[in-house]
């Protein structure tokens, strides 16, 4: 599907305009930063990721087709190279092969407290916005990659599926499978109570 | 065999067959039919009521999470690395306050 909002950035970027490549930066940066903030888990490997992404765009841009739009194609980018270097730091955990089936026990259910009505501002915490992204933290990378783009960036199932080059229903899966398990760790968080706050 | 009065162990093999359409629910992307089916179970079983409301919950708890900034010394170093220093914009906030 083409994306006309983009194809006169992409022939100036396809002309060598520097100003072009300046405005891809500017406009994409911010958030090719968070997600390989999310997946990386700190500044540094995020930094790293980021440069990364943009070198390999300038490079490649000759090839870009407008099957996706630039700011998927950059997601894509972003995550090849994040589960790329994550695969050399924990190979174990990134495993290019779909990842189902095997753990069908671990998506099962165990924590049954219903923290929906705990007030907001509990829930949002500073603290329990730390616990919480240690949770996205702690999910395989395969995992995680699905969940950042799909729920904390916004991007659609089509989107998402097109960025990580993954299946719509190996994305729905993979997000079903990341939330449950996001879903138990904040039950369990908050069944603790360490939050409730004490000064009314 | 009975199972009307269950004890408040969670029949794993009925709730089971939900499990996987517990996300497409809280999305609303659901089929109809599996949607009403899953409406009638939740009727009767508080832990998977449970499961999908705090499901939903999580969800929209990570969509409320502020949006982590970009340090303007990294997209600096961005620029450079690029070849693009001519074009660092400049911040719509003040320069780095340091301290604080
Ligand atoms: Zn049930």
């Amino acid at each position: 599907m083409p994306h006309s909002s983009d194809d006169d950035l992409v022939a100036r970027l396809q002309a060598g305009d520097q100003s072009a490549y300046a405005q891809l930066v500017e406009e994409n940066a911010g958030k090719i930063y968070r997600l390989a903030l999310r997946m990386m888990g700190n500044e540094t490997d995020a930094e790293d990721v980021l440069q990364e992404t943009f070198l390999s765009a300038f490079r490649s841009i000759d090839r870009f087709e407008a099957r996706s739009s630039l700011s998927t194609w950059l997601y894509r980018i972003a995550s090849n190279a994040a589960l790329m270097r994550l695969r050399r730091k924990e190979p174990e955990q990134v495993s290019v092969d779909e990842p189902l089936e095997r753990d069908d026990g671990e998506m099962i259910p165990r924590q049954f407290f219903d923290f929906c009505c705990l007030p907001e501002d509990d829930l949002l915490r500073e603290e329990a916005r730390a616990e919480m992204m240690h949770a996205v933290e702690e999910l395989p990378a395969t995992l995680r990659s699905v969940f950042v783009l799909r729920d904390i960036e916004g991007l659609s199932t089509e989107e998402t599926a097109e960025a990580l080059d993954l299946s719509i229903s190996a994305v729905k899966s993979r997000l079903m499978r990341a939330r449950l398990r996001l879903r138990e760790q904040l039950s369990a968080y908050f069944s603790h109570g360490p939050l409730i706050s004490e000064a009314g | 065999m009975s199972a009307s009065d269950q004890p408040h162990e969670h029949n794993q093999d009925s709730c089971r067959r939900y499990l996987s359409s517990l996300s497409e629910y809280a999305d609303g992307t659901l089929s109809a039919e599996l949607c009403e089916e899953l409406e009638a179970h939740m009727a009767i079983c508080e832990n998977c009521r449970i499961v999908v409301n705090t499901l939903t919950r999580t969800v929209s708890l990570y969509r409320q999470i502020p949006a982590p900034k970009m340090p303007s010394a990294v997209k600096e170093r961005l620029y450079k690395v690029l070849h693009l220093e001519a074009y660092i914009p400049p911040g719509p906030d003040a320069p780095d306050q340091p301290g604080q």
